[in-house]
Protein backbone atom coordinates (compact mmCIF):
# COMPACT_ATOMS: atom_id res chain seq x y z
CA UNK A 1 0.00 0.00 0.00
CA UNK A 2 2.74 2.48 0.70
CA UNK A 3 4.69 1.75 -1.41
CA UNK A 4 1.74 2.10 -4.45
CA UNK A 5 1.29 5.29 -2.57
CA UNK A 6 5.14 6.30 -3.28
CA UNK A 7 5.15 5.18 -7.12
CA UNK A 8 1.92 6.91 -7.61
CA UNK A 9 3.95 10.15 -6.42
CA UNK A 10 6.98 9.24 -8.40
CA UNK A 11 4.64 9.70 -11.22
CA UNK A 12 2.75 12.58 -10.27
CA UNK A 13 6.42 14.35 -9.82
CA UNK A 14 7.03 13.54 -13.78
CA UNK A 15 3.70 14.82 -14.68
CA UNK A 16 4.24 18.29 -12.82
CA UNK A 17 7.96 18.70 -14.50
CA UNK A 18 6.01 18.20 -18.01
CA UNK A 19 3.43 20.79 -16.93
CA UNK A 20 5.75 23.18 -14.97
CA UNK A 21 5.94 26.45 -17.27
CA UNK A 22 7.05 30.02 -16.46
CA UNK A 23 11.18 30.87 -15.72
CA UNK A 24 12.88 29.00 -13.08
CA UNK A 25 13.41 32.27 -11.36
CA UNK A 26 9.58 32.68 -10.32
CA UNK A 27 9.70 28.69 -9.11
CA UNK A 28 12.86 29.83 -6.45
CA UNK A 29 11.10 32.55 -5.57
CA UNK A 30 7.61 30.52 -4.39
CA UNK A 31 9.96 28.28 -2.71
CA UNK A 32 11.39 30.89 -0.56
CA UNK A 33 8.18 32.25 0.16
CA UNK A 34 7.11 28.92 1.71
CA UNK A 35 10.02 28.44 3.47
CA UNK A 36 9.30 32.03 4.94
CA UNK A 37 6.02 30.92 5.88
CA UNK A 38 7.04 27.98 7.89
CA UNK A 39 9.43 29.84 9.64
CA UNK A 40 7.32 32.61 10.34
CA UNK A 41 4.72 30.26 11.30
CA UNK A 42 7.33 28.54 13.67
CA UNK A 43 8.35 31.72 15.17
CA UNK A 44 4.41 32.48 16.30
CA UNK A 45 3.87 28.91 17.65
CA UNK A 46 6.84 29.25 19.60
CA UNK A 47 6.53 32.23 21.47
CA UNK A 48 2.80 31.18 22.19
CA UNK A 49 4.18 29.06 25.61
CA UNK A 50 2.83 25.84 23.83
CA UNK A 51 6.03 24.06 25.93
CA UNK A 52 9.10 25.04 26.99
CA UNK A 53 10.47 22.21 24.84
CA UNK A 54 9.92 24.48 21.39
CA UNK A 55 11.16 27.54 21.22
CA UNK A 56 10.59 29.98 18.28
CA UNK A 57 12.58 29.78 15.20
CA UNK A 58 14.75 33.16 15.97
CA UNK A 59 15.86 30.77 19.26
CA UNK A 60 16.87 27.83 16.94
CA UNK A 61 18.65 30.14 14.31
CA UNK A 62 20.86 31.95 16.70
CA UNK A 63 21.52 28.41 18.18
CA UNK A 64 22.58 27.42 15.08
CA UNK A 65 24.96 30.04 14.12
CA UNK A 66 26.73 29.87 17.57
CA UNK A 67 27.39 25.24 17.16
CA UNK A 68 28.91 26.53 13.73
CA UNK A 69 30.96 28.91 15.03
CA UNK A 70 31.83 26.61 18.30
CA UNK A 71 32.85 23.93 16.33
CA UNK A 72 29.61 21.48 17.70
CA UNK A 73 28.56 20.85 14.42
CA UNK A 74 32.67 20.13 13.21
CA UNK A 75 33.02 17.95 15.92
CA UNK A 76 29.70 16.22 15.56
CA UNK A 77 29.61 15.40 11.70
CA UNK A 78 33.68 14.52 11.36
CA UNK A 79 31.62 11.28 13.63
CA UNK A 80 28.42 11.26 11.65
CA UNK A 81 29.46 11.63 8.04
CA UNK A 82 31.88 9.11 7.11
CA UNK A 83 29.71 6.46 8.26
CA UNK A 84 26.43 8.41 6.55
CA UNK A 85 28.81 8.73 3.39
CA UNK A 86 29.70 5.29 3.05
CA UNK A 87 26.27 4.23 4.26
CA UNK A 88 25.03 6.41 1.52
CA UNK A 89 27.17 4.84 -1.24
CA UNK A 90 26.23 1.00 -0.23
CA UNK A 91 22.57 2.31 -0.04
CA UNK A 92 22.87 3.46 -3.65
CA UNK A 93 25.02 1.62 -5.72
CA UNK A 94 23.97 -1.82 -3.92
CA UNK A 95 20.15 -0.53 -4.56
CA UNK A 96 20.37 0.07 -8.17
CA UNK A 97 21.93 -3.07 -8.72
CA UNK A 98 20.30 -5.40 -6.79
CA UNK A 99 16.80 -3.69 -7.86
CA UNK A 100 17.97 -4.10 -11.99
CA UNK A 101 19.37 -7.02 -11.51
CA UNK A 102 16.26 -8.86 -9.87
CA UNK A 103 14.57 -6.94 -12.60
CA UNK A 104 15.77 -8.04 -15.45
CA UNK A 105 16.68 -11.79 -14.27
CA UNK A 106 13.39 -13.64 -13.55
CA UNK A 107 14.84 -16.23 -11.86
CA UNK A 108 16.58 -13.59 -9.13
CA UNK A 109 13.00 -12.81 -8.02
CA UNK A 110 12.06 -15.26 -5.78
CA UNK A 111 15.24 -15.21 -3.65
CA UNK A 112 15.57 -11.77 -2.71
CA UNK A 113 12.28 -9.81 -3.36
CA UNK A 114 10.72 -11.91 -0.27
CA UNK A 115 13.64 -10.29 2.35
CA UNK A 116 13.51 -7.20 0.75
CA UNK A 117 9.72 -6.91 1.19
CA UNK A 118 10.63 -7.73 5.20
CA UNK A 119 12.86 -5.29 5.66
CA UNK A 120 10.92 -2.69 3.89
CA UNK A 121 8.03 -2.98 6.36
CA UNK A 122 9.78 -4.60 9.46
CA UNK A 123 10.10 -1.97 12.27
CA UNK A 124 13.16 -1.39 11.44
CA UNK A 125 13.98 0.72 14.48
CA UNK A 126 13.09 -2.00 16.76
CA UNK A 127 15.82 -4.38 15.50
CA UNK A 128 18.09 -1.39 15.31
CA UNK A 129 19.45 -2.17 19.01
CA UNK A 130 20.09 -5.52 18.15
CA UNK A 131 22.85 -4.75 16.00
CA UNK A 132 24.99 -4.10 18.94
CA UNK A 133 25.45 -7.41 19.60
CA UNK A 134 26.96 -8.12 15.93
CA UNK A 135 29.25 -5.48 15.57
CA UNK A 136 29.08 -3.81 18.72
CA UNK A 137 29.47 0.24 19.35
CA UNK A 138 31.03 0.87 15.62
CA UNK A 139 30.68 2.96 12.61
CA UNK A 140 29.71 -0.78 10.79
CA UNK A 141 26.68 -0.74 13.14
CA UNK A 142 25.63 2.85 11.82
CA UNK A 143 26.71 1.78 8.11
CA UNK A 144 24.07 -1.18 8.51
CA UNK A 145 21.24 0.97 9.62
CA UNK A 146 21.26 2.66 7.31
CA UNK A 147 21.44 0.33 4.79
CA UNK A 148 18.63 -1.63 5.95
CA UNK A 149 16.68 1.58 6.16
CA UNK A 150 17.56 3.16 2.76
CA UNK A 151 18.60 -0.11 0.53
CA UNK A 152 15.46 -1.87 0.47
CA UNK A 153 13.73 1.56 -0.94
CA UNK A 154 16.06 1.82 -3.90
CA UNK A 155 16.32 -2.17 -4.86
CA UNK A 156 12.41 -2.17 -5.03
CA UNK A 157 11.73 1.26 -6.61
CA UNK A 158 14.70 0.05 -9.52
CA UNK A 159 12.73 -3.64 -9.35
CA UNK A 160 9.24 -2.34 -9.95
CA UNK A 161 10.84 0.57 -12.59
CA UNK A 162 12.61 -2.33 -14.63
CA UNK A 163 9.71 -4.51 -14.55
CA UNK A 164 7.26 -1.94 -15.34
CA UNK A 165 8.94 -1.51 -18.92
CA UNK A 166 5.62 -1.08 -21.61
CA UNK A 167 6.19 -4.32 -22.69
CA UNK A 168 4.84 -2.80 -26.32
CA UNK A 169 8.55 -1.02 -26.83
CA UNK A 170 10.10 -4.69 -25.87
CA UNK A 171 7.94 -5.93 -28.43
CA UNK A 172 9.56 -3.27 -30.81
CA UNK A 173 13.01 -3.61 -29.58
CA UNK A 174 12.79 -7.59 -30.20
CA UNK A 175 11.23 -6.72 -33.71
CA UNK A 176 14.18 -4.48 -35.08
CA UNK A 177 16.56 -7.13 -33.67
CA UNK A 178 17.79 -5.19 -30.97
CA UNK A 179 20.20 -7.23 -28.78
CA UNK A 180 19.21 -8.00 -24.99
CA UNK A 181 22.14 -5.27 -24.42
CA UNK A 182 21.10 -2.99 -26.62
CA UNK A 183 17.65 -3.23 -25.43
CA UNK A 184 18.71 -2.92 -21.98
CA UNK A 185 20.79 0.47 -22.89
CA UNK A 186 18.45 1.89 -25.16
CA UNK A 187 14.84 0.78 -23.92
CA UNK A 188 14.74 -0.54 -20.38
CA UNK A 189 16.67 1.30 -18.44
CA UNK A 190 15.46 4.46 -19.82
CA UNK A 191 11.93 3.41 -18.96
CA UNK A 192 12.82 2.69 -15.04
CA UNK A 193 15.03 6.13 -15.04
CA UNK A 194 11.72 7.92 -13.38
CA UNK A 195 11.26 5.10 -10.59
CA UNK A 196 14.73 4.16 -9.80
CA UNK A 197 15.35 8.05 -9.16
CA UNK A 198 12.20 8.15 -6.93
CA UNK A 199 13.39 4.86 -4.92
CA UNK A 200 17.00 6.94 -4.85
CA UNK A 201 15.51 10.08 -2.94
CA UNK A 202 13.36 7.67 -0.72
CA UNK A 203 16.56 5.57 -0.09
CA UNK A 204 18.76 8.73 0.79
CA UNK A 205 15.97 9.98 3.12
CA UNK A 206 16.00 6.49 4.90
CA UNK A 207 19.62 6.50 5.03
CA UNK A 208 19.44 9.86 7.27
CA UNK A 209 16.92 8.25 9.33
CA UNK A 210 19.31 5.59 9.39
CA UNK A 211 22.06 7.34 11.02
CA UNK A 212 20.27 9.41 13.37
CA UNK A 213 18.26 6.61 14.64
CA UNK A 214 21.53 4.28 14.95
CA UNK A 215 23.13 7.31 16.91
CA UNK A 216 20.05 7.94 19.13
CA UNK A 217 19.77 4.04 19.82
CA UNK A 218 22.90 2.65 19.63
CA UNK A 219 26.19 4.61 19.80
CA UNK A 220 25.60 7.75 21.21
CA UNK A 221 28.34 9.74 19.13
CA UNK A 222 28.03 12.54 16.49
CA UNK A 223 24.86 13.73 15.62
CA UNK A 224 22.71 11.80 17.40
CA UNK A 225 24.76 12.41 20.78
CA UNK A 226 24.19 16.14 19.78
CA UNK A 227 20.48 15.45 19.92
CA UNK A 228 20.15 13.44 23.19
CA UNK A 229 22.92 15.42 24.86
CA UNK A 230 20.96 18.64 24.18
CA UNK A 231 17.58 17.21 25.09
CA UNK A 232 19.36 15.91 28.32
CA UNK A 233 20.43 19.55 29.50
CA UNK A 234 17.28 21.00 28.02
CA UNK A 235 18.35 23.22 25.50
CA UNK A 236 15.87 23.00 22.91
CA UNK A 237 16.98 25.49 20.56
CA UNK A 238 20.12 23.60 20.09
CA UNK A 239 18.33 20.54 19.36
CA UNK A 240 16.42 21.87 17.21
CA UNK A 241 18.83 23.18 15.43
CA UNK A 242 21.02 19.83 15.27
CA UNK A 243 17.81 18.22 13.37
CA UNK A 244 17.82 21.45 11.33
CA UNK A 245 21.25 21.00 10.55
CA UNK A 246 20.35 17.43 9.52
CA UNK A 247 17.09 18.15 7.21
CA UNK A 248 19.52 20.79 5.27
CA UNK A 249 22.34 18.15 4.62
CA UNK A 250 19.30 16.11 3.61
CA UNK A 251 18.31 18.67 1.75
CA UNK A 252 21.13 19.10 0.01
CA UNK A 253 21.90 15.73 -0.84
CA UNK A 254 18.19 15.10 -2.38
CA UNK A 255 19.35 18.34 -4.74
CA UNK A 256 22.44 16.69 -5.27
CA UNK A 257 21.00 13.94 -6.64
CA UNK A 258 18.29 15.76 -8.93
CA UNK A 259 21.16 18.15 -10.85
CA UNK A 260 22.91 14.24 -10.68
CA UNK A 261 19.59 13.16 -12.72
CA UNK A 262 19.44 15.89 -14.83
CA UNK A 263 23.13 15.29 -15.55
CA UNK A 264 22.71 11.84 -16.54
CA UNK A 265 19.39 12.30 -18.42
CA UNK A 266 19.02 15.71 -19.66
CA UNK A 267 15.67 17.15 -19.33
CA UNK A 268 13.05 17.15 -22.57
CA UNK A 269 13.63 20.42 -24.33
CA UNK A 270 10.66 22.90 -25.14
CA UNK B 1 -18.31 -13.80 -54.60
CA UNK B 2 -15.25 -12.38 -56.87
CA UNK B 3 -13.01 -15.16 -55.75
CA UNK B 4 -9.65 -15.88 -58.51
CA UNK B 5 -6.30 -16.91 -58.05
CA UNK B 6 -3.37 -15.01 -58.99
CA UNK B 7 0.11 -16.26 -60.24
CA UNK B 8 1.81 -13.41 -58.81
CA UNK B 9 5.20 -14.91 -56.68
CA UNK B 10 4.34 -15.43 -53.11
CA UNK B 11 6.74 -14.08 -50.64
CA UNK B 12 5.24 -15.39 -47.58
CA UNK B 13 3.33 -18.32 -46.22
CA UNK B 14 2.16 -19.65 -43.58
CA UNK B 15 1.85 -23.71 -43.13
CA UNK B 16 -1.00 -24.95 -40.59
CA UNK B 17 -0.74 -22.31 -37.76
CA UNK B 18 -1.55 -23.08 -34.68
CA UNK B 19 -1.73 -20.93 -31.09
CA UNK B 20 -3.18 -22.45 -28.29
CA UNK B 21 -2.88 -20.24 -24.86
CA UNK B 22 -2.37 -21.77 -21.11
CA UNK B 23 -3.27 -25.62 -22.77
CA UNK B 24 -6.90 -24.75 -23.39
CA UNK B 25 -7.55 -21.33 -25.46
CA UNK B 26 -7.24 -21.43 -29.01
CA UNK B 27 -6.10 -18.31 -30.22
CA UNK B 28 -5.35 -19.53 -33.79
CA UNK B 29 -6.87 -22.97 -36.04
CA UNK B 30 -4.99 -24.47 -38.64
CA UNK B 31 -4.35 -21.03 -40.44
CA UNK B 32 -2.81 -21.23 -43.68
CA UNK B 33 -1.86 -18.55 -45.99
CA UNK B 34 0.25 -17.19 -48.72
CA UNK B 35 0.94 -13.98 -49.20
CA UNK B 36 1.56 -12.21 -52.54
CA UNK B 37 4.62 -9.87 -53.06
CA UNK B 38 4.51 -6.33 -53.34
CA UNK B 39 0.73 -6.55 -52.45
CA UNK B 40 -1.14 -5.16 -49.90
CA UNK B 41 -2.95 -8.13 -47.83
CA UNK B 42 -5.46 -7.28 -45.22
CA UNK B 43 -6.10 -9.53 -42.26
CA UNK B 44 -9.87 -8.85 -41.39
CA UNK B 45 -11.90 -10.54 -38.79
CA UNK B 46 -13.73 -9.74 -35.74
CA UNK B 47 -12.36 -8.42 -32.23
CA UNK B 48 -10.61 -11.14 -30.34
CA UNK B 49 -10.52 -13.29 -33.38
CA UNK B 50 -6.68 -13.76 -33.36
CA UNK B 51 -6.12 -10.97 -36.12
CA UNK B 52 -3.09 -9.60 -33.83
CA UNK B 53 -1.95 -13.01 -32.87
CA UNK B 54 -1.60 -13.69 -36.24
CA UNK B 55 0.60 -11.01 -37.35
CA UNK B 56 2.73 -11.34 -34.78
CA UNK B 57 3.30 -15.18 -35.41
CA UNK B 58 4.63 -13.40 -38.86
CA UNK B 59 6.50 -11.44 -37.29
CA UNK B 60 8.48 -14.01 -34.77
CA UNK B 61 7.29 -12.40 -32.07
CA UNK B 62 5.36 -15.25 -30.64
CA UNK B 63 6.34 -18.51 -31.69
CA UNK B 64 3.22 -20.87 -33.13
CA UNK B 65 2.25 -23.86 -30.59
CA UNK B 66 2.37 -25.83 -34.13
CA UNK B 67 2.75 -24.71 -37.92
CA UNK B 68 5.36 -22.53 -39.26
CA UNK B 69 5.72 -19.02 -41.17
CA UNK B 70 7.75 -19.37 -44.46
CA UNK B 71 9.41 -16.23 -46.20
CA UNK B 72 10.78 -16.54 -49.77
CA UNK B 73 10.44 -20.66 -48.83
CA UNK B 74 12.73 -20.43 -45.72
CA UNK B 75 11.52 -20.75 -42.57
CA UNK B 76 11.66 -18.44 -40.31
CA UNK B 77 13.08 -18.71 -36.30
CA UNK B 78 11.85 -15.23 -35.13
CA UNK B 79 11.82 -11.19 -35.78
CA UNK B 80 14.24 -10.70 -38.78
CA UNK B 81 15.44 -8.35 -41.12
CA UNK B 82 12.83 -9.12 -44.21
CA UNK B 83 9.93 -7.74 -41.89
CA UNK B 84 9.63 -4.63 -40.37
CA UNK B 85 6.51 -4.17 -38.14
CA UNK B 86 4.46 -1.28 -37.57
CA UNK B 87 2.34 -0.96 -34.33
CA UNK B 88 -1.01 -0.59 -33.30
CA UNK B 89 0.27 1.69 -29.85
CA UNK B 90 3.01 3.49 -31.78
CA UNK B 91 5.47 1.80 -29.80
CA UNK B 92 7.84 5.34 -29.83
CA UNK B 93 10.30 5.79 -27.08
CA UNK B 94 8.64 8.38 -25.03
CA UNK B 95 12.48 10.37 -23.96
CA UNK B 96 13.55 9.83 -27.87
CA UNK B 97 12.72 12.48 -30.49
CA UNK B 98 11.36 11.60 -33.70
CA UNK B 99 14.79 11.74 -35.41
CA UNK B 100 15.92 9.30 -32.57
CA UNK B 101 12.97 6.74 -32.84
CA UNK B 102 13.10 6.35 -36.72
CA UNK B 103 16.90 5.68 -36.05
CA UNK B 104 15.71 2.82 -33.64
CA UNK B 105 15.79 -0.37 -35.73
CA UNK B 106 19.12 1.18 -37.51
CA UNK B 107 20.97 1.87 -34.09
CA UNK B 108 20.23 -1.58 -32.89
CA UNK B 109 22.00 -2.66 -36.12
CA UNK B 110 25.18 -1.13 -35.27
CA UNK B 111 25.04 1.21 -37.89
CA UNK B 112 27.15 4.89 -36.81
CA UNK B 113 25.22 7.60 -36.19
CA UNK B 114 25.86 10.08 -39.28
CA UNK B 115 24.41 6.94 -41.62
CA UNK B 116 21.75 6.69 -39.21
CA UNK B 117 20.40 10.47 -39.44
CA UNK B 118 20.55 10.77 -43.35
CA UNK B 119 18.80 7.76 -43.44
CA UNK B 120 16.34 8.53 -41.16
CA UNK B 121 15.89 11.67 -42.26
CA UNK B 122 15.47 10.74 -45.62
CA UNK B 123 12.12 8.41 -44.41
CA UNK B 124 11.16 11.50 -41.80
CA UNK B 125 10.44 13.40 -44.98
CA UNK B 126 9.17 10.37 -47.17
CA UNK B 127 6.17 10.22 -44.51
CA UNK B 128 5.91 14.33 -44.40
CA UNK B 129 7.35 14.47 -41.00
CA UNK B 130 10.26 16.98 -41.90
CA UNK B 131 10.90 19.87 -39.87
CA UNK B 132 9.56 17.72 -36.83
CA UNK B 133 12.30 15.45 -36.41
CA UNK B 134 13.84 16.99 -32.71
CA UNK B 135 10.24 16.62 -31.35
CA UNK B 136 8.80 13.83 -28.80
CA UNK B 137 6.15 11.97 -28.56
CA UNK B 138 4.36 13.76 -26.81
CA UNK B 139 4.41 16.69 -28.40
CA UNK B 140 2.92 15.17 -31.41
CA UNK B 141 -0.56 14.00 -32.79
CA UNK B 142 -2.11 10.59 -33.10
CA UNK B 143 -1.04 11.14 -36.81
CA UNK B 144 2.17 11.92 -36.61
CA UNK B 145 3.06 9.43 -34.03
CA UNK B 146 2.48 6.64 -36.37
CA UNK B 147 4.06 8.28 -39.37
CA UNK B 148 7.11 8.10 -36.82
CA UNK B 149 6.05 4.56 -36.51
CA UNK B 150 5.79 4.39 -40.27
CA UNK B 151 9.11 6.03 -40.95
CA UNK B 152 11.00 3.80 -38.37
CA UNK B 153 9.66 0.33 -40.15
CA UNK B 154 10.82 1.97 -43.32
CA UNK B 155 14.36 2.69 -42.23
CA UNK B 156 15.69 -0.86 -41.86
CA UNK B 157 14.46 -1.49 -45.62
CA UNK B 158 12.60 -4.67 -45.46
CA UNK B 159 10.74 -6.36 -48.29
CA UNK B 160 7.88 -7.12 -45.74
CA UNK B 161 5.95 -4.59 -43.72
CA UNK B 162 3.78 -5.68 -41.28
CA UNK B 163 1.05 -3.13 -39.76
CA UNK B 164 -0.65 -4.10 -36.48
CA UNK B 165 -4.15 -1.84 -37.04
CA UNK B 166 -1.91 1.13 -37.96
CA UNK B 167 -4.85 3.55 -38.53
CA UNK B 168 -7.43 2.62 -35.14
CA UNK B 169 -5.87 4.91 -33.14
CA UNK B 170 -6.33 8.02 -34.41
CA UNK B 171 -9.51 10.23 -35.78
CA UNK B 172 -11.45 9.22 -39.34
CA UNK B 173 -10.24 12.25 -41.05
CA UNK B 174 -6.40 11.80 -39.92
CA UNK B 175 -6.70 7.68 -40.79
CA UNK B 176 -8.35 8.89 -44.11
CA UNK B 177 -5.21 10.71 -44.52
CA UNK B 178 -3.05 8.64 -43.61
CA UNK B 179 -4.54 5.73 -45.87
CA UNK B 180 -3.65 7.36 -48.54
CA UNK B 181 -0.36 8.63 -48.19
CA UNK B 182 0.19 4.57 -47.33
CA UNK B 183 -0.96 3.90 -50.80
CA UNK B 184 1.10 7.26 -52.21
CA UNK B 185 4.06 5.78 -50.57
CA UNK B 186 3.59 2.17 -51.45
CA UNK B 187 3.81 3.29 -55.26
CA UNK B 188 7.46 4.61 -54.76
CA UNK B 189 8.21 1.95 -52.05
CA UNK B 190 8.19 -1.33 -53.35
CA UNK B 191 6.82 -2.85 -50.64
CA UNK B 192 4.70 -6.41 -49.28
CA UNK B 193 2.19 -5.05 -46.98
CA UNK B 194 0.43 -7.20 -44.53
CA UNK B 195 -2.10 -5.33 -42.79
CA UNK B 196 -4.37 -6.17 -39.88
CA UNK B 197 -7.45 -4.26 -39.37
CA UNK B 198 -11.38 -4.57 -38.07
CA UNK B 199 -12.28 -2.17 -40.88
CA UNK B 200 -14.20 -3.51 -43.80
CA UNK B 201 -13.83 -0.08 -45.86
CA UNK B 202 -10.23 0.21 -45.16
CA UNK B 203 -9.41 -3.68 -46.08
CA UNK B 204 -11.21 -3.01 -49.39
CA UNK B 205 -10.07 0.52 -49.85
CA UNK B 206 -6.37 -0.43 -49.47
CA UNK B 207 -5.84 -4.54 -50.32
CA UNK B 208 -5.07 -6.70 -52.70
CA UNK B 209 -6.21 -9.31 -51.07
CA UNK B 210 -8.31 -9.62 -47.90
CA UNK B 211 -8.38 -12.80 -45.55
CA UNK B 212 -11.07 -12.69 -43.54
CA UNK B 213 -10.80 -14.86 -40.21
CA UNK B 214 -13.52 -16.05 -38.67
CA UNK B 215 -14.37 -15.76 -34.79
CA UNK B 216 -12.46 -16.98 -31.88
CA UNK B 217 -10.87 -19.68 -32.68
CA UNK B 218 -9.36 -17.68 -35.01
CA UNK B 219 -9.38 -19.95 -38.81
CA UNK B 220 -9.48 -18.64 -42.28
CA UNK B 221 -12.94 -18.24 -43.28
CA UNK B 222 -12.85 -16.59 -46.59
CA UNK B 223 -9.76 -15.20 -48.60
CA UNK B 224 -11.49 -12.35 -51.14
CA UNK B 225 -9.79 -10.44 -53.63
CA UNK B 226 -10.88 -6.81 -54.29
CA UNK B 227 -10.91 -5.53 -57.95
CA UNK B 228 -9.98 -2.43 -56.97
CA UNK B 229 -8.30 0.11 -59.68
CA UNK B 230 -5.87 1.47 -57.66
CA UNK B 231 -3.80 2.88 -61.06
CA UNK B 232 -5.40 6.49 -61.04
CA UNK B 233 -6.30 9.12 -58.42
CA UNK B 234 -7.03 7.73 -55.08
CA UNK B 235 -9.60 9.79 -54.59
CA UNK B 236 -11.71 8.08 -57.09
CA UNK B 237 -11.20 4.41 -55.40
CA UNK B 238 -14.40 4.85 -53.14
CA UNK B 239 -16.45 5.73 -56.44
CA UNK B 240 -15.17 2.41 -58.00
CA UNK B 241 -18.92 0.43 -58.34
CA UNK B 242 -17.57 -2.99 -56.96
CA UNK B 243 -16.34 -0.78 -53.95
CA UNK B 244 -19.78 -0.64 -51.67
CA UNK B 245 -20.69 -4.23 -52.87
CA UNK B 246 -17.63 -5.81 -52.10
CA UNK B 247 -17.89 -3.66 -48.50
CA UNK B 248 -21.54 -5.17 -47.95
CA UNK B 249 -20.48 -8.71 -49.54
CA UNK B 250 -17.64 -8.97 -46.79
CA UNK B 251 -19.98 -7.80 -43.98
CA UNK B 252 -22.88 -9.98 -44.81
CA UNK B 253 -19.85 -12.86 -44.28
CA UNK B 254 -18.63 -11.63 -41.09
CA UNK B 255 -21.80 -10.73 -39.49
CA UNK B 256 -22.62 -14.30 -38.23
CA UNK B 257 -19.09 -14.02 -36.62
CA UNK B 258 -19.28 -11.18 -34.43
CA UNK B 259 -21.63 -11.45 -31.20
Amino acid sequence: MENQLKYSQANEDSKLNITKVGPKTSLLFFRIISFFLVFLIWELAGRSDISIAFPPFSKVFLAFIEMILSGEFVEAYADSLPPLLIGLLITVVGGVIIGVSVGLVRSAEWFIMPLLIIFQTAPVSALIPMLTYIYGISDTSKIVAIVILGMPLVALNSYKGIQSTNPSLLEMSASFLASRTNTIIFVILPSAQKMIFAGLRLGISGAFIGIVLAELLITPTGIGDLITYNRFIARYDKMFATIVSILAIAGLTLSLMRVFEDWLFPKEKN
Amino acid sequence: MKKRSRSTEVILSTDSINVVYQESLIALQNVSLDIPAAKLTAILGPSGCGKTTLLKVIAGLIKPTSGSVKVRGKEIEGPGPDRALVFQDFALLPWATVLQNVGFGLRARGVPKKERDETSLHYIKEVGLLGFEDKYPHQLSGGMRQRTGLARALTINSDILLMDEPFSAVDEQMRRKLQEDLLNLLKVENKTVIFVTHSIEEAVYLADQVIILSGRPGSVAEIVYPKIDRTGEIDLIRRQPGYIDLVDEIWSSLKKYVE
